[in-house]
């Protein structure tokens, strides 16, 4: 479980995000929604420390991560799997290598138990054929997917995604969001999604943060959220002429 | 650039290379990129030094005895002049001057793109110390190595301006080898090697920081190799200057 407690964070003169509190919970999808620029990816860049916030309190499993000393940060990181925006694999590296990263750097496995990991990864997200390949030659989706091995490697107990869905066809898009669900599910992880997108929240949104100009303006579930009553959100859930009609229909 | 800003980069390129000098998480893993460096830094470079070397080692042997054309000076002053300028200039500093150009921009791009590509985010976000582990390796490589490939560069211009210098007709073979003997000095090549050592530290860790630091895309990326090779070259020229002074004086 990950509370985060009126976290602060401007850049200069621009207040970015306002007071934000909210409870992530363990074993469950946490959603972080809002329209582009409000600030989500600053949001889990402070929860991971790759941001340092003005003020706030950032509690894993009750202990404070803004005030933690290095070594203590550094501990907490590697429970930590991240999914960024842009993949950010490594392209030095093939992706049997990149998931192994983490396990060189951190374990004393043997490389065989080492390249054992890596495969199981890598079949759990559907790549079994890719470890010789380099991120160059990965499509978007790939790369995803690649990421997502990678962050989980370590077996985290905090996964964090940023636009996981962003750029994908919508099968691939599903098939994503299905996978983030079984093993945040399987793996009992803290997980952390920031999505734009309406077929993911409804399909994974156990727990959903609505931030609108740095603000936390509404709170709750999947089951929820197309009855929310807060003009904000209703324009941001019913932005597309489908979903309209789908409201009409159903208040009429 | 103005005196605040360049007080700003002194002190924040200091920042880094106290992030740069911590202990490596594994050691093991700290060797291997160790020798990919000594690898890529000083094997990669070989090709063009030794180019370089004996085509300069030629010219300066050239250049010299068109300068002593005279009946008093004795023909062996060619190969005193070329060895002496070959040994405390030309090679630890030219030398030094073209690998600031490879070797630079090629550090700033890959760590640059490795920042806009959020690489570097990732590996802090895994728990690593991105700074040491990307850069140590290639301070130390390139500390390591420099003296090396500007001891062959050395022996490289000697052998060119003995080959081309013979060829051209300007000295004789006897000449120019009692010429390179006349008068030697270890204190000059302990002193060019000194330099080589602070060379070879100011080079990757000035393109660090300008890769480290890049803000935003592609364009930023190059921007920053380019200034990586700039001011890697700025201060290896003010570093030459102290050091000379230094050494020399
Ligand atoms: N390092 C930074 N320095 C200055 N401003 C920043 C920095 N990082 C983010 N911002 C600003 O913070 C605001 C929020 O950015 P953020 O990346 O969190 O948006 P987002 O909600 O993730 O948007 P998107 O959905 O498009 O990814 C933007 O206005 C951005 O310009
Ligand atoms: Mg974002």
């Amino acid at each position: 479980m990950i509370e985060v407690r009126n976290l602060n964070k401007s850049f200069g003169e621009k207040h970015i995000l306002k007071d934000f509190s909210f409870v992530f919970e363990k074993g469950k999808s946490n959603l972080i929604i809002g329209e582009s620029g409000t600030g989500k990816s600053v949001l889990i860049k402070c929860m991971v420390g790759l941001v340092q916030p003005d003020n706030g309190e950032i509690l894993y499993n009750g202990e404070d991560f803004v005030s933690m000393d290095y070594a203590a940060q550094k501990n907490i990181r590697q429970d930590i799997g991240m999914l960024f925006q842009g993949s950010a694999l490594y392209d030095s590296m093939t992706s049997e290598e990149n998931v192994k990263f983490p396990l060189s750097m951190f374990t004393e496995m043997s490389e065989a138990e080492k390249r054992d990991r890596a495969q199981f990864c890598l079949e759990r997200v559907n790549l079994p054929q890719a470890g010789k390949l380099f991120p160059a030659e990965l499509s978007g989706g790939m790369k995803k997917r690649v990421a997502i091995a990678r962050a989980i490697a370590m077996k985290p107990q905090y996964l964090f995604c940023d636009e996981p869905n962003s750029g994908l066809d919508p099968r691939t898009s599903i098939l994503i969001d299905d996978l983030i669900k079984e093993i945040t599910e399987e793996y009992q992880m803290t997980t952390v999604v920031i999505t734009h997108d309406m077929n993911s929240v409804l399909e994974i949104g156990d727990r959903i943060a609505f931030l609108h100009k740095g603000k936390k303006i509404w709170e709750g579930t999947r089951h929820e959220i197309l009855r929310a009553d807060n003009e904000e959100l209703s324009k941001f859930v019913y932005a597309t002429k489908f979903l309209q009609q789908f409201r009409d229909r159903l208040n009429a | 650039m103005n005196p605040l800003s360049l007080f700003r980069h002194i002190g924040a390129y200091w920042l880094l290379m106290r992030q740069v000098f911590r202990k490596p998480e594994k050691w093991s893993i700290f060797w291997r990129r160790f020798f990919e460096e000594v690898n890529a830094i000083g094997i990669g470079s070989l090709g063009i030094v030794a180019i370089i070397s004996i085509f300069m080692g030629a010219v300066i042997t050239i250049q010299s005895a068109f300068g002593f054309e005279s009946p008093w000076i004795p023909l062996y002053a060619v190969g005193v002049a070329a060895r002496d300028s070959i040994i405390l200039e030309f090679s630890p500093t030219i030398v030094s001057l073209i690998l600031a150009g490879k070797v630079g921009s090629s550090i700033a791009s890959e760590i640059g793109n490795m920042r806009v590509t959020e690489q570097i985010d990732a590996l802090e976000v895994m728990g690593v110390n991105s700074a040491g582990f990307l850069i140590l390796p290639k301070i130390l490589a390139s500390v390591a190595i420099f003296p090396f490939v500007v001891t062959i560069s050395m022996f490289l211009g000697h052998l060119g301006g003995f080959a081309l210098g013979v060829a051209a007709g300007v000295v004789t073979p006897y000449e120019f080898v009692y010429g390179i003997q006349y008068d030697f000095r270890p204190y000059n090549v302990f002193y060019a090697l000194t330099k080589t050592l602070f060379f070879g530290f100011i080079i990757p860790s000035v393109s660090a920081y300008h890769g480290y630091y890049t803000k935003g895309g592609s364009l930023e990326v190059g921007q920053s190799s380019t200034k990586a090779v700039v001011y890697s070259i700025i201060v290896l020229l003010l570093f030459n200057f102290i050091l000379t002074q230094l050494l020399l004086a």
